[in-house]
């Protein structure tokens, strides 16, 4: 049971670490910013739900692949799959949001009480 | 010496040893974080066992939202950061942290102009391109489901 519990959080911490490492090389070999490297991130998501794909990665990297920018991207287009097939074309407009709303809006949530109580911390470069 | 020159030989004399140590540094801390994502999952779905997968993720994403904001707030971000670089970016908590840490920066310059609408400097991009390629993927599903 332990080994079983060993062998699960490994797999995550292989999947998810190589694909940080895989936006590292990117970023070492392009000097990309790291907007670009989450856009490209989140259109390779993307790209695998609408095929398809996704799920039977998500089964093997389980949070490996759902705590990267990619599940942001697979659970747009899934809700959006979802809704179309549930209510046709409109489906395609209201379903995304609808299924990452929950990040978005903590994400802006949380940052506008922190930034009003917060000021940012010098860096040191 | 021209231009083209003088990048050739900055990239030829510009250390390279730091290109396996960052890469180890991204993969380790990545891993990590995805480590700690799945174990608030795994935590939640122990406590709420009827609730579907799918919701179970969204309060995952949400609580890796709440620390990475958190962690960006009392600057502790910046430093994983400086030293994963990709392995802070790419996981949902990078995404937190390039929503507040320029809503922090831009506060200087009013509440409204600075940091409502320069919150969204780094993540703008991301949102949107994800948005427009879902409908389009929305709008090439239903085509082909006609048939």
């Amino acid at each position: 049971m332990a080994l079983e519990i060993f062998l699960r959080y490994l797999q995550v911490f292989a999947v998810g670490g190589g694909i940080c490492m895989l936006g590292q090389i990117l970023i070492n070999t392009t000097k990309m910013t790291s907007a670009r490297i989450l856009v490209i991130f989140l259109l390779l998501g993307v790209v695998l739900e609408a095929f398809g794909l996704f799920d039977a990665v998500a089964d093997f990297g389980m949070a490996g692949v759902k705590i990267p920018i990619c599940g942001f991207g697979s659970s747009l287009v899934k809700g959006v799959i979802t809704a179309v097939m549930e209510d046709d074309i409109m489906g395609a407009f209201a379903g995304g949001m609808k299924s990452v709303s929950v990040g978005i809006t903590a994400a802006i949530f949380f940052s506008f009480i922190y930034a009003l109580i917060f000021s940012p911390h010098s860096k040191k470069v | 010496m021209n231009k083209k020159e003088y990048s050739e030989y900055v990239s030829k004399t510009a250390p390279k040893s730091k290109h396996l140590s960052t890469m180890f540094a991204a993969f380790w801390v990545g891993g990590l974080i995805c480590c700690i994502g799945q174990s608030i999952f795994d935590t939640i779905q122990a406590l709420l066992p009827l609730v579907p997968d799918d919701d179970i993720w969204a309060i995952t994403t949400l609580v890796m939202i709440f620390l990475g904001s958190t962690l960006t707030a009392l600057g502790v971000y910046d430093k994983i950061g400086r030293y994963a670089g990709g392995g802070s970016i790419i996981p949902i908590t990078g995404f937190a942290n390039s929503v507040t840490s320029p809503a922090m920066e831009y506060k200087r310059e009013g509440i409204i102009f600075g940091l409502m609408s320069k919150m969204f400097v780094i993540a703008g991009p991301i949102i949107v391109s994800g948005i427009a390629a879902s409908v389009a993927v929305g709008i090439c599903y239903y085509i082909v489901s006609l048939f």
